[in-house]
């Protein structure tokens, strides 16, 4: 039944045109930060991400000259090259007003006896009649045509030097301690009540199924301030144990139906084979129910972990807005409030922090759009 | 102590209490208190088996009403106080409510949050299903399936940076860096736009970021849906001559229904919570304010519990009709 657009060929390319076109309006926005990542703030803030394997004109920020001085014919000299890779001058201009006052090759006379000269290939001369010892060097405004380039330095200052106390790198580690107690503590609490709800027969079951059901919308804006005065009750307050109680406690509903939903799916023969043998419900809980839902705890798991690594708004509150409590998706807001304008620090930061959940999704995305699926179809 | 070594204790703690708990209490119950064997092994059985659902439920249920079921009453009952200076709180009935009502800052995040409620859902199921119907006809469907889907995995904020950079604007005369200003200016823009502070329309912008982020679930979820419709039902449309604008709107739609009112409500109550994305790009201002960053600003900004929690109210209000269907719902499939 495939085919009924296969018999049209018209049609089966406008099929094709319209994926390729939805695919590129979901996966560019991405790319285009990706791209960004790789180049340099000079590069991000004249030009396009698109525009990044092309060679381009442009102004580049200013360059001060430096060398050693020699004396020839009386007069001092200092040469050398404004660039260390190669790139064409096409102007250059000694003046933030007139950046491109000067063509390639021309002379340019500063005062004080002194005159510039640069070429194409951004070799300067300075001569002066003066010496030019412990004299700050003019600057030089050059628009160039620069070649392609990518560079790993974005990544090396976001993750190895902290800059204003917003480390990324201390970041990542905090939201990897959010996030990896968080998965793992709701998971054993929701199994057995999932287990209780799916395959005992007790008075108030079905309340509780439709309360769990309830509570899952429950939306957590109104968890933060009871919960925080709780937290401060009992001797927490603000820390590492709160966020992974906060999050256990957030977790628990989706855990809870997921797991109950898979469970209820199971064979009876097989539970009620193992209870006429004589096994504990316990026994028949660890020996059989926990391996038979491994799919089902790997979608909760992953979920969770999706959940944590992305979450701000339970971080700012029970984690706290100190630098070093800032967790990955806190220390990008104040970035994008501080640096809005950086492009290179953010699209990096910004990259840095989708990363890891970028794999988990491509690794496991079986068990997610399975979880999915048992979550929400019914 | 370092947080690494705690994060390992914890789990440590964590999982080991919670096999000690159910090892621990299920031994009791099953060895000690009422042992299936001697006179009364009968009765014994029948009595640890009417404890024990409890003892499995035991941690689950203190932590679902400690962390969610107590702070809405805890959360109503705030609302309904004022704190007073010296960590003291006064009954003052609905005067929160009404000192919010006359804010026009939230009668603006209870406009921009219908419009949210309408425009959001509706385009993410309309993307979805879009997808999912034309990724399932073609050879590399499942990699178009996955590249669509891939905005799941990443956060609101980092989200919000992505599309930042597409808002982005430089002033009139130098190169757009912003995608959506040099396609503006290549259409015949005449200068470049500030997308994010048009006052109105900057809402639509903030909008489409999650839409980008809601389409690959509603498509995964529409997608499944569109597999499991009998396929006699399309066949004898195709019989009796159907195009495939007719077997899509007139045979497939009508048979998951069901689904795309699911779909629909997830996604609304995703976006009843949106709080991440509008702080991150203009946080509230240019008429951009929502419910919960409003909430959030009363909260922790401005440290007024009183009206901050009868704003979580309002969002709990707003969920509680999608809240009584599902559990109406439930309660159907139990029976």
């Amino acid at each position: 039944m495939d085919n009924i657009a296969g018999r049209k060929p018209a049609l089966t390319w406008a099929v094709h045109i319209s994926v390729v076109a939805l695919v590129l309006l979901w996966v560019l926005p991405t790319f285009g930060l990706l791209v960004s990542s790789f180049r340099t703030g000079d590069q991000i803030s004249t030009s396009g991400w698109w525009r990044a394997l092309t060679t381009q004109e442009q102004q580049l920020s200013p360059i001060r000259l430096s060398g050693t001085e020699s004396p020839v014919d009386g007069a001092y000299v200092i040469e050398g090259n404004l660039f260390s890779n190669s790139r064409q001058v096409s102007a250059w201009g000694i003046s933030s007003k007139e950046p491109q006052a000067f063509g390639p090759g021309q002379e340019a006379d500063l005062g004080n006896g002194q005159r510039l000269s640069v070429d194409e290939a951004g070799v300067f001369r300075l001569t002066s009649a003066t010496s030019l010892k412990d004299v700050r060097l003019p600057r030089v405004f050059v628009t160039a045509a620069t070649p392609p380039e990518f560079t790993l330095r974005n990544y090396q200052t976001v993750l190895f030097t902290p800059s204003a106390g917003q480390s990324i790198g201390q970041a990542f580690l905090n939201t990897l301690t959010v996030a990896i107690p968080a998965t793992i503590i709701p998971i054993l609490i929701a199994a057995f009540a999932a287990y209780a709800l799916a395959w005992m027969d007790f008075p108030g079951r079905a309340l509780l199924v439709a309360a769990v059901v309830g509570l899952l919308v429950v939306p957590l804006q109104l968890a933060l301030i009871p919960l925080l005065q709780f937290h401060n009750a009992i001797g927490i307050g603000k820390g590492y144990l709160g966020i992974w109680l906060a999050h256990t406690g957030f977790g628990l509903p989706l855990a809870i139906y997921l797991l109950r939903n898979y469970m209820v799916g199971l064979p009876r023969d097989i539970i009620e084979n193992a209870r006429v043998d004589g096994a504990t419900e316990f026994q028949i809980f660890l020996k059989i129910i926990l391996p038979l839902s491994f799919p089902a705890l790997a979608s909760f798991a992953i979920f969770q972990f999706l959940w944590t690594w992305n979450d701000l708004l339970v971080a700012l509150v029970f984690l706290g807005t100190g630098n070093d409590q800032l967790v990955l998706t806190g220390t990008l807001v104040n970035l994008l409030g501080s640096r809005g304008g950086d492009w290179e620090i953010l699209a990096t930061s910004a990259f840095v922090s989708i990363a890891v959940p970028l794999l988990v999704f491509f690794a496991m995305q079986k068990y997610l759009v399975r979880g999915l699926l048992a979550g929400s179809v019914k | 102590m370092h947080p690494a070594i705690q994060a390992v204790l914890t789990i440590a703690i964590g999982v080991g209490g919670c096999v000690g708990y159910f090892f621990a209490s299920n031994l009791l119950i099953d060895k000690v208190l009422f042992p299936a064997r001697g006179p009364n092994s009968g009765r014994n059985i029948t009595r640890a088996n009417l404890i024990r659902p409890w003892l499995f439920l035991l941690p689950a249920l203190i932590a679902l009403g400690l962390y969610l079921a107590y702070p809405v009453f805890a959360t109503f009952w705030l609302s309904l106080n004022q704190q007073r200076a010296g960590n003291v709180s006064e009954f003052v009935g609905l005067a929160n409510y009404s000192a919010m009502m006359a804010e026009p800052k939230f009668w603006e995040s209870l406009r921009n949050n219908m419009l949210w409620l309408v425009v959001v859902p509706a385009l993410a199921t309309m993307f979805g299903l879009l997808a999912a119907q034309l990724t399932d006809r073609i050879w590399w469907g499942n990699i178009a399936k996955s590249l669509i889907f891939m905005p799941m995995a990443i956060s609101f904020v980092g989200a919000s940076v992505i599309w930042k950079l597409i808002y982005d604007t430089r002033p009139a005369g130098q190169d757009q860096i912003g995608i959506l200003n040099a396609l503006y200016l290549w259409f015949g823009g005449t200068e470049p736009q500030t997308w994010l502070t048009l006052p109105f329309w900057n809402n639509f912008f903030l909008m489409i970021v999650l839409i980008w982020i809601q389409a690959g679930f509603a498509m995964v979820i529409l997608s499944a849906a569109l597999r499991a419709i009998p396929e006699e039902t399309i066949e004898a449309a195709i019989l009796d001559g159907a195009n495939p604008f007719q077997i899509f709107f007139r045979i497939k739609v009508p048979q998951i229904k069901g689904t795309i009112v699911v779909v629909w409500t997830t996604i609304t109550i995703t976006v009843l919570k949106v709080f991440d994305i509008v702080l991150a790009m203009t946080n509230g201002q240019w008429e951009t304010q929502v419910l919960a960053n409003y909430m959030f600003d009363k909260l922790f900004r401005a440290g007024d519990w009183g009206v901050g929690s009868a704003s979580a109210m309002v969002i709990m209000l707003l969920v509680t009709p999608i809240l009584i269907w599902n559990v109406t719902n439930a309660r159907k499939e139990m029976r």
